[in-house]
């Protein structure tokens, strides 16, 4: 199990050097430069050279790489062009927003994927199961940031109800100490802020968990449905146990095998991939963050996150992998049997 | 067929069809058997002869397309196709079990034995957990299992199929039941395991009393526990006596093909290739206007593809062949 665990912690080494060397050619070739731009409209040709030789963009790219890396790896991602402060303390400012974000879409996603996918399968072929496909379907295809706008009018331009758009009212704020506002606000007793910063996340959760949520109800229908004509189905049902407990208990755990890798899957991707919800959100986190970057050519944030969002991706694949052997009494991770 | 006192089921000419895309499939026509109290009934035919769908159909398990659409059975007293389904689940696992085939994939692989040998004892003998727990390891002891208490901890893969069935015949049993309805439950396993398993049940039924309705291809398994046999062919009884009587006397064509497919010792000094029974079964989706048996058959007559035959009472025993019908003259050629 330890050595397992080390050896799919030393592949993250690997991991990270592709994409840095994938994020740091690709923002040299296809972003424009990003002198002309910090500088502003008056900038000389004099002065776009010192700043680009102070920020080392004069060097060849290879060189600027190698230096990248030796940085990176005393744990410097080096300052944005902009606000002049560390790449890993701006990240750091931002991702709480993200990640509450995140965990309320999987959650929401998770919950309602595997209620309908289980009810999809057990009344297969009826009214209800076709419903919950045709909804999952439309979950898949819908774009993001169409289904947002649609949110925003409907729930805050019509009927307004919820915000539309931010984290919390500023007047609420909760001191910060870990950055989850409503971690934040419920332990200093703003009990209002809490309140506020809930409704705030409503729409961009659901909004951003609903390809998720579509994807897990797919995932558990079929897999429920293999399930359900397993052997010891029939058992469970020959020992005279409700037809709950045979579905809620039998039929669920092992269904669930397969999908905690989905659900794995899925919530590295929100936690990297708020792109567009944060953008039409307005929800301060890294993915708005780093699509102003990527317009601005800010290249030290955009490699920084690129980099954090593969670290994510690699640890929550281990994390869903190691879940498996909680579900499933059969994988144990030992040292002999391979992965 | 009499009603005896000690009567404890009776199949009442069920039907059970299976509707498929295709066509409807008649998986069993007209069965009728009874199980006394205590007997081993073995229900024997081929795959496909309809024999694991009545008995699913006697537990009520049987899933969609399957779908039982005459007939009555009678446990007891109470015909159990008019139980709610509440009242099927009280008599599932409590007072009927049912033993499987598979004892590789018939126990949930992610629970362990304890999780699913109590789950039925609490349901149905309403137990705490820790009155459960020793019960479970009772049953265990009971169908031999060594260091049962360590045992019942183990997952299902942790176990061979031998214990696996072991297991399975302990959950079967742990609600002391009347009837064990038991699917070839030894068909997936090793011979000597098969010895040891039939062995097993075959004592569990003394000690308890109980009956067995023993489902098998295998005639060396009903010649061994069975008491009375019912042979099945194309979804329909075509013999039934006591056991003593089939294997000394068989008399139904299709039996006696059954027995003389059996390899033996004595056969195999001589060069003999071993006796097959001809043909095929028949297609269920196209069942023959006759004896389903007709195309096989040796001995067929002209009127064999013509009429369905009914079952024949002839000395103590029950034949669907015309061979035996008494009012025709084919009748003196047994």
């Amino acid at each position: 199990m330890f050595k397992y665990v080390t050896k799919r912690i030393l592949m993250v080494i690997p991991v990270m050097i592709g994409v840095s060397i994938i994020v740091f050619s690709l923002m040299r070739v296809f972003s424009p430069d990003p002198a002309p731009i910090v500088l502003g409209q008056h900038a000389t040709i004099k002065s776009i050279e010192v700043w680009r030789h102070a920020n080392g963009l004069d060097a060849p790219v290879v060189t600027q790489y190698v230096t990248y890396v030796a940085k990176a790896f005393k744990g410097d991602l080096g300052t944005s062009y902009y606000t002049k402060s560390q790449v890993a303390a701006e990240i750091g400012a931002r991702f709480p927003a993200t990640i509450e974000l995140a965990i309320a879409a999987i959650l929401f996603a998770t919950t309602l994927g595997v209620l309908l996918g289980v009810m999809a399968a057990v009344k297969k072929n009826s009214v209800f199961d076709a419903a919950g496909s045709l909804f999952a379907l439309i979950g898949v295809s819908i774009p993001i940031f169409w289904l947002g706008i649609l949110f925003i009018m409907f729930f805050a331009g019509f009927l307004h109800l919820l915000p539309s758009g931010g984290r919390i009212n500023v007047m609420l704020e909760p001191t910060r100490v870990t950055g989850f506002y409503m971690i934040d606000s419920l332990t200093q007793g703003n009990w209002d802020g809490f309140k506020d910063a809930f409704i705030h996340l409503i729409l961009p959760a659901l909004t951003l968990g609903m390809y998720s949520m579509a994807i897990i109800t797919r995932m558990t229908r079929s897999s429920m449905l293999e399930t359900l004509g397993q052997d010891y189905i029939r058992t469970a049902r020959a020992k005279g146990i409700s037809e709950t407990k045979v579905i809620g208990k039998h039929a669920l755990r092992n269904s669930l095998i397969p999908v905690t890798t989905v659900i794995g899957l899925q919530f590295g991707a929100l936690l990297g991939g708020a792109l567009l919800t944060e953008s039409v959100f307005s929800w301060p986190g890294i993915g708005k963050y780093t699509v102003d970057s990527i317009l601005k050519s800010d290249f030290p944030v955009v490699q920084g996150i690129v980099l954090l969002v593969a670290v994510i991706f690699v640890t929550i694949n281990l994390i869903a992998d190691l879940g498996y052997a909680f579900l499933d009494p059969r994988i144990k991770y030992s040292s002999k049997k391979e992965d | 067929m009499t009603t005896d006192t000690n009567t404890l089921l009776e199949v009442k000419n069920l039907s059970t069809d299976f509707v498929m895309n295709k066509g409807t499939v008649h998986a069993v026509v007209d069965m009728s058997f009874t199980v006394r109290e205590g007997e081993v009934l073995a229900i024997v035919g081929e795959s496909g002869s309809g024999k694991s769908v009545a008995s699913l159909s006697v537990m009520g398990l049987l899933q969609p397309p399957g779908r039982v659409v005459s007939g009555e059975i009678i446990y007891r007293g109470r015909n159990l196709l008019a139980l709610s389904p509440r009242e099927m689940r009280d008599l599932r696992g409590n007072h009927i079990s049912m033993i499987f085939q598979e004892p590789m994939t018939s126990l949930n692989p992610v629970f362990t034995i304890q999780d699913q040998l109590t789950e039925s004892i609490r349901e149905h003998m309403k137990l705490d957990k820790k009155a459960a727990i020793t019960r479970a390891i009772e049953m265990l002891r009971l169908v031999g299992i060594p260091s049962a208490e360590k045992r019942i901890h183990d997952y299902p893969h942790q176990m061979s199929g031998g214990m696996r069935q072991r297991v399975m015949t302990a959950m079967a049993l742990s609600c002391d039941p009347d009837l064990l309805i038991a699917d070839e439950p030894t068909t997936a396993l090793d011979v000597t395991i098969q010895a040891q398993i039939l062995a097993l049940i075959g004592d569990l039924r003394k000690k308890l009393g109980m009956a067995v309705l023993l489902i098998t291809h295998d005639l060396g398994v009903v010649a061994e526990t069975a008491d009375r046999v019912v042979v099945m062919y194309g979804g329909q009884v075509v013999e039934q006596a006591t056991a003593q009587d089939l294997f000394d006397c068989p008399k139904h064509p299709y039996t006696l093909g059954l027995l003389e497919s059996i390899p033996s010792m004595a056969d195999s000094e001589d060069d003999e290739p071993l006796y097959m029974i001809p043909g095929m079964v028949p297609n269920p989706l196209n069942m023959p206007m006759g004896c389903a048996f007709a195309a096989r058959c040796s001995r067929r007559m002209p009127r064999c593809t013509q009429e369905r035959p009914p079952l024949y009472e002839v000395e103590g025993r029950l034949l669907r062949c015309f061979l035996f019908d008494p009012s025709g003259e084919e009748g003196a050629r047994t």
